[in-house]
């Protein structure tokens, strides 16, 4: 059942004004107002539908399988579940004013898409009210409401009724919206034929031209070509400039980074942070981590070469605040830091190459090619740093082998000693990178054009 | 605006405590009053008309796209609203009216069987589109709000288009056959009205079941099939003992079908039957319009 306290509120409003001294101010301005949001799902229903069959058999199963449930109950970070029923949010609160953009993140299942569902009023809360002192418009999905059969000119209007659009409006805007998806030439013909990359054009066009107070996005800017995507992007900026407040779910941090100027974090259906952007996205990097992500025992692991004596006894992955990080922004410091205890003292030469999740070697540090600590003292036990000055790896998981030795050669050598994830920033001011099928590295570069 | 504003003052039943804190303050901090509130509503809301009628347009979209792709990618296109119902007349009227020779109250049974088809497969195409409308509308229903009943409301809007053309046949046999329109052809105008409203009762309320009981699309056809042999389509009332005639009354149909004749061959109205079948009609829309409110909540859930 549900546990209601009131400590819980609390700390919710503290984490609420964390971060923004004019709490009070905001309070009498806010186009948003959330309060005690819950949303309850009985897992039985989540199944595709059922048939009336179903619902007599229910009857008689449902109460085994609750006991069954209550036998196996499981602890963690999953939502809250008892019985037969889970809440994919809990207790949210939180406030945004006007032309504020607010970012959400948060891992799958923190209940992301629910808040958005029961803003957008396409679900209802099971408890809590939310207040929005505006006209909405949800952006769940992007062509909502197109239909195969109909022409481009026919699918604007369909589909600016289905988000709300009066027709007088849709007419009115009609040739900006063909200008915007670049789709002039074939205006009537179905959209059954269009190539995906002008079908994404036209129904993310309807979309921005809707010209609500408030505007609910889900992960939608993941599609459409690059240049499209800094279109919608512009866009979207345009829409806040303008005073409309929007509220932006995403996964991809380099976006929230360059849209948001707030941002909360949900885990495990609960608000877990709210305040700067950059702030709350730390806490869901370390959210990320198992315990001892970011750092790994290596007297025994399962990737050292045969016939290797156990040199290396440890390993750790740092970031940029100096903290053990299983996850790294691109473009920060990482600092892999190595202990080693050997039988006798030795000048240690230590070489790392990472690889991506493929395996494909992307590049290697090693001190044998350096020769920075050839003259160092002998040790038997000590830790050797390396420090790679800026990780321009595109997002994603990489691994790392290590090889430790001396001026004669190798001796102890471990393949996938630590796994680390580097997690997206905004390098380019655009919010975009590179998609990793491309290359797992970034080169910072300078464009500029010239007469033939 | 919210579905049924009269939740802003319903106690939320569930939420143990409403903080009293929160919405003491909430008239002082806030002074214009909120665009719309979300919360749990009750067991039943209210109907919501005024965000059904800020959705017009989009009904009428709606209606306008089922038109439209219906006879897409067919060779006839909309000869079919013509030609299913002329084909089951011409098959009734050489089964029923030349082999088995069922009375028709006097008038040329061609016509009489026509009269009664037109409003029936009206009622027939109605309810079983929109009872799948719902279902068939799952991607829209799970990534857009907008007043639910627009979905079904829509089948049954588009079922009107068929029936338009439809009646042009019927316009063109009274000519054939020497039938005279009378002043009595002005009520079809309500009849037809009246029969909308029923089939958007029942429609609406089987495509609410239809979400969470998939049943329905199996047992519906069934249930029409028998339906239209308990209405008097093929056959007259009078076919049927008056000690038994109050039990076809109850199908609001059969007062609407008698009423279409009336108005055709130009006989006198059975008003009584008639202020039945419209009772009996807005029973059933008020029920079903209150019951899929209360499932509708549902729907993004479940579908």
């Amino acid at each position: 059942m549900r546990r209601w306290t009131s400590v819980a509120w609390n700390a919710n409003s503290r984490i609420l004004f964390e971060g923004d001294g004019a709490a009070a101010a905001r309070v009498m301005e806010s186009i948003i107002k959330v309060e005690k949001l819950g949303k309850r799902y009985a897992i039985g229903r989540r199944e595709p539908y059922r048939t009336m069959r179903d619902s007599l058999t229910g009857a008689v199963t449902g109460p085994l399988r609750s006991l069954r449930a209550r036998l196996s109950r499981n602890g963690g970070g999953a939502p809250a579940a008892s019985n037969n029923h889970l809440w994919a949010l809990e207790d949210v609160s939180f406030e945004v004013a006007p032309g504020e953009v607010l970012g959400v993140i948060g891992r799958n299942g923190a209940g992301k898409s629910t808040l958005l569902k029961v803003l957008s009023r396409i679900t209802e809360p099971t408890t809590g009210r939310v207040e929005l002192y505006g006209r909405v418009a949800s952006l769940l999905e992007i062509g909502t409401g197109f239909h195969q059969e109909l022409t481009g000119r026919e699918n604007v209007y369909l589909s600016g009724a289905i988000m709300g659009m009066r027709r007088a409006e849709i007419a009115r805007k009609f040739d900006e919206i063909i200008a915007f998806a670049e789709i002039e030439d074939f205006v009537d013909t179905p959209v059954k034929r269009y190539s995906s990359g002008m079908y994404v054009r036209l129904a993310f066009a309807v979309a921005a031209h809707l010209e609500p107070e408030i505007l609910l996005v889900d992960e939608v800017l993941a599609v459409g070509d690059l240049a499209f995507q800094k279109k919608c992007l512009g866009k979207m900026g345009e829409v806040a400039r303008f005073g409309r407040t929007v509220l932006f779910v995403s996964h991809n941090m380099a976006a929230i980074e360059a849209l948001c100027t707030r941002c909360l974090r949900l885990s495990g259906g609960r608000l877990a942070a709210a305040g700067d952007p950059l702030a709350v996205m730390s806490g869901y990097v370390a959210e990320g981590l198992r315990p001892g992500a970011g750092t790994a025992a290596l007297d025994v692991h399962p990737g050292r070469r045969p016939g290797d004596t156990p040199t290396m006894t440890r390993v750790e992955l740092r970031g940029a605040d100096g903290a053990a990080a299983g996850a790294i922004r691109i473009g920060d410091p990482l600092e892999i830091r190595v202990a080693y205890r050997a039988q006798r003292p030795l000048r240690p030469v230590l070489g790392s190459v990472i690889r991506t999740g493929h395996g494909a070697a992307v590049f290697c540090v090693s001190d044998r090619f350096c020769g920075q600590l050839a003259e160092c003292a002998p040790r038997a036990e000590a830790m050797v740093v390396c420090r790679v000055e800026r990780l321009m790896l595109i997002p994603g998981t990489y691994a790392i082998n290590l090889w430790l030795g001396d001026a004669t050669g190798d001796f102890d050598v471990i393949f996938d000693a630590i796994a680390f994830e580097v997690l997206p920033a905004d390098l380019t001011g655009t919010g975009r990178l590179p998609p990793p099928n491309l290359g797992a590295v970034f080169c910072e570069a300078n464009w500029s054009i010239h007469d033939a | 605006m919210k579905p049924g504003d009269n939740a802003l003052l319903a106690a939320d039943a569930d939420g143990p405590a409403a903080p009293a804190r929160a919405r003491g303050a909430a008239p002082i901090a806030q002074p214009r009053p909120p665009m719309l509130i979300i919360e749990s509503a009750g067991r039943w809301s209210g109907l919501d008309l005024r965000g059904l009628w800020a959705h017009r347009d989009l009904l009428y979209f709606l209606i306008w796209r089922d038109v439209k792709v219906r006879y897409k990618q067919t060779a006839l296109g909309i000869a079919w609203a013509v030609l299913q119902p002329l084909l089951t007349m011409l098959i009734f009227t050489a089964i029923f009216g030349r082999l088995a020779g069922v009375p028709s109250d006097g008038e040329p049974y061609a016509i009489f069987v026509y009269a009664g088809l037109l409003p029936w497969n009206f009622f027939n195409q109605a309810v079983t589109t929109s009872s799948n409308s719902l279902v068939g509308n799952a991607a829209l229903i799970t990534k857009v709000y907008f007043p639910r009943l627009v979905i079904p409301g829509a089948a049954v809007g588009a079922g009107l288009v068929d029936f338009a053309i439809a009646a042009v046949i019927m316009f063109a046999m009274m000519f054939y056959y020497g039938v005279a329109p009378g002043a009595g052809m002005l009520m079809l105008v309500p009849l037809m009205a009246l029969t909308t409203l029923f089939a958007a009762g029942v429609g609406m309320w089987m495509s609410a079941l239809n979400v969470k009981y998939r049943d329905v699309r199996y047992a519906l056809p069934f249930i029409l099939q028998i339906w239209m042999y308990v209405t008097p389509i093929i056959y007259p009332v009078s076919f049927i003992p008056a000690r038994w005639r109050w039990v076809l009354e109850l199908n609001p149909l059969c007062g609407i079908i008698q009423a279409f004749r009336a108005a055709v061959f130009g006989h006198a109205f059975d008003w009584r039957g008639l202020a039945l079948a419209a009772l009996i009609t807005t029973v059933v829309l008020v029920y079903a319009a209150l019951d899929f409110r209360r499932m509708e909540r549902e729907f993004a859930d479940i579908i």
